[in-house]
């Protein structure tokens, strides 16, 4: 189980007691002539607004863009979307901070999900998870190379216990397939390709016909 | 009978020339030459009940959709993310022209003219196929500006989400279409009257979708047949935990819940026996041993004390300790409560606290009552349903399995003392 991160004065909450600045005024949305948005970004976020009545809507897949480029919800990267998308940097946070898979604070390049719920868990998914975080924390560079993070169902209990690594879904893994998976994972080739998903026939006896 | 998963693993049934070869969009041609009143007609015959967990008539919920002229949607919930649900994700990724004509026919039915897929964020392989499925789709114009050279225009846009399980609950997801923190409304209006953008919406899951194009290439009455009376048709359920074969099994509606478990997937490893499972998700209060002669339908599972919800099996077998079992279903509640309500946002989290006073050997007898009375605060005292989703499984634990939870208790306060 990962124990639960401690602040100032043993709190939950990071900065609680320090000083709020009452003169500061909020941030507004960010002046266009001086924001720098990369390109690809603005053209990826402008794609995204088209889509949708309301610009609002694009908040979701613009920040996954952002997320994408700065590698996590940076101020900067959030500053990006807001100026792209004519809201203020304090909505994408309220939006950022409620979603899993939106990271607000710096983490390591390759994102590994471990699903710890039931059917997972059931079949060994807490010990997975246990290894994985150690393999990587022994790995060199292993904060900057891994976010290893256990994850809730990621709707794959047929190949339990999983992980989802940058977005591919891996199972049924077992303690040995970890030094592998990490391997495969920080070299950018395709991890452990006889267990992806992507490749599972389905279970149903007519699904071949 | 098979109506969604026969030969999904055909290869290039994923590709619209692999879909058309089979017969794709036939149905579409057929629902546009005939009117909208006399397709939702059929989906009334059809008698098809909502497969994403709540088992409400489609038919019924489009007719709730005002006429005239103003801005309808359609969202298509893909959000999938109730703990042993994966059909969604197979029928997506195998064959997801389905899912597009699905929404071209129902959009018809329903008059809406704005379409959305909203797919959880982890399913990245599901959203790439989808989001190719949709180019070739529009590129062949059966979505788009005047389907097939009809009167009827439907856009489609795949919206992926980030991770969050209460986007799978229909006003949640609507807020976070909307591009907000995915936390429910109040009901009524409900989404049919006043839903995303403040229009009517018309919100439907993934298979329920997927399962139109066979009832118009049926016909309503021909699908009627097909399960028992009040829950007619075909449904995939998602079977996992401790069976031997799990994965996604396509039954009609009304057969015995042992051939599932069993006779499909397997059942538990040689020597174990079935301890408890969840028929629908891990939402569903938890039936046991005895009950696997109920039948797999909506009714029969409502009778026997639970739900079929989103089609979801878990099955546990008799060398796990129930207490890991509430453990793990009450995290994922206390993690997935957006906080908006107080009995849910605070009734998960002091669940789990309670449960690890139990394995800390803190805890008296007294407890498993007090629990049991927080699970009653919570039921219909919240917006949305995530507090009752923690609530009734856990409730039917306690009443379940007092002497297991009594035993562990014991043992840890002893082996702590």
């Amino acid at each position: 189980m990962t124990a639960v991160r401690r602040f100032e004065h043993g709190s939950r909450v990071p900065g609680w007691d320090a000083a709020v600045d009452l003169e500061k005024d909020p941030a507004v949305i960010p002046d266009a002539a001086t924001t720098e948005v990369p390109q690809e970004l603005r053209a990826e976020i402008e794609g995204h607004l088209a889509l949708y009545p309301d610009r609002h809507s694009a908040a979701l897949p613009a920040l996954a863009a952002a997320q994408r480029l700065h590698g996590w919800c940076s101020p900067e990267a959030l500053e990006q979307v807001a100026c792209v998308m004519r809201v203020t940097p304090a909505y994408l946070e309220s939006v950022a901070t409620f979603y899993d898979m939106l990271e607000t604070s710096p983490v390591g390049r390759h994102s590994v999900y471990v699903c710890t719920n039931i059917s997972c868990s059931l079949c060994g998914a807490d010990e997975l998870l246990e290894a994985m975080q150690s393999a990587a924390d022994a790995a060199p560079d292993g904060a900057a190379e891994f976010n290893v993070r256990g994850f809730e169902c990621l709707g794959a209990c047929d190949i339990a216990p999983m992980a989802s690594v940058d977005g591919v879904y891996v199972g049924p893994l077992s303690v040995d397939d970890v030094p592998q998976l990490l391997d495969d994972a920080r070299a950018g080739r395709p991890v452990l390709p006889a267990k992806q998903l992507a490749r599972r026939p389905c279970a149903d006896p007519e699904a071949g016909a | 009978v098979k109506l969604l998963l026969n030969g999904i693993d055909e290869p290039g049934l994923s590709t619209l020339e692999g879909y058309e070869r089979r017969g794709g969009y036939r149905s579409l041609r057929k629902a546009l030459g005939m009117t909208p009143e006399a397709v939702l007609e059929q989906l009334k015959t059809s008698g098809l009940r909502g497969r994403g967990g709540a088992g409400f008539a489609m038919g019924t919920k489009v007719s709730f959709l005002p006429k005239g002229s103003m801005d309808k949607y359609l969202v298509c919930n893909a959000d999938e993310s109730e703990p042993g649900t994966f059909k969604d994700r197979e029928l997506m990724q195998k064959t997801p022209h389905s899912l597009i004509e699905g929404i071209a026919i129902a959009s018809y039915a329903a008059g809406t003219g704005r379409a959305y897929i909203y797919i959880r964020g982890e399913y990245v392989l599901q959203a790439d196929i989808l989001d190719a499925a949709l180019r070739e789709a529009r590129a062949a114009g059966y979505v788009g500006e005047h389907v097939l050279g009809s009167e009827h225009s439907v856009s489609l846009v795949v919206h992926r989400g980030a991770g969050a399980y209460i986007c799978g609950e229909e006003t949640g997801l609507l807020d976070s279409l909307e591009g907000k923190r995915g936390n429910p409304r109040l009901k009524p209006p409900f989404p049919a009257i006043q839903g995303l953008y403040q229009g009517p919406t018309l919100i439907n899951n993934v298979e329920t979708l997927s399962t139109v194009p066979s009832i118009i290439a049926l016909g309503g009455e021909e699908y009627a047949k097909l399960g028992v009376e009040t829950s007619t048709g075909t449904k995939v359920v998602s079977v996992s935990g401790h069976v031997r074969r799990p994965g996604n099994y396509e039954i009609e509606l009304g057969v015995p819940s042992r051939e599932i478990i069993y006779g499909l997937a397997g059942g538990p490893a040689e020597g174990r026996k079935v301890k408890c499972w969840f028929p629908g998700g891990s939402s569903s209060p938890v039936l046991k041993e005895e009950d696997l002669d109920v039948p797999y339908d909506f009714n029969s599972m409502a009778q026997a004390g639970s739900m079929l919800g989103s089609g979801a099996v878990i099955v546990v077998d008799d060398s796990t300790p129930i207490m890991k079992v509430a453990l793990k279903t009450a995290k994922l509640y206390r993690h997935e409560s957006c906080g908006k309500c107080t009995p849910c946002r605070e009734g998960t989290n002091w669940t789990v606290k309670m449960l690890e006073r139990i394995d800390a050997g803190e805890a008296t007898p007294m407890d498993l009552d007090i629990m049991a009375s927080v699970q009653e605060h919570i039921i219909g005292n919240c917006l949305c349903v995530l507090g009752d989703a923690m609530a009734m499984p856990i409730g039917s634990m306690i009443a379940k399995f007092r002497d297991e939870f009594e035993a562990h208790m014991e043992e840890r306060r002893l082996s702590h003392a």
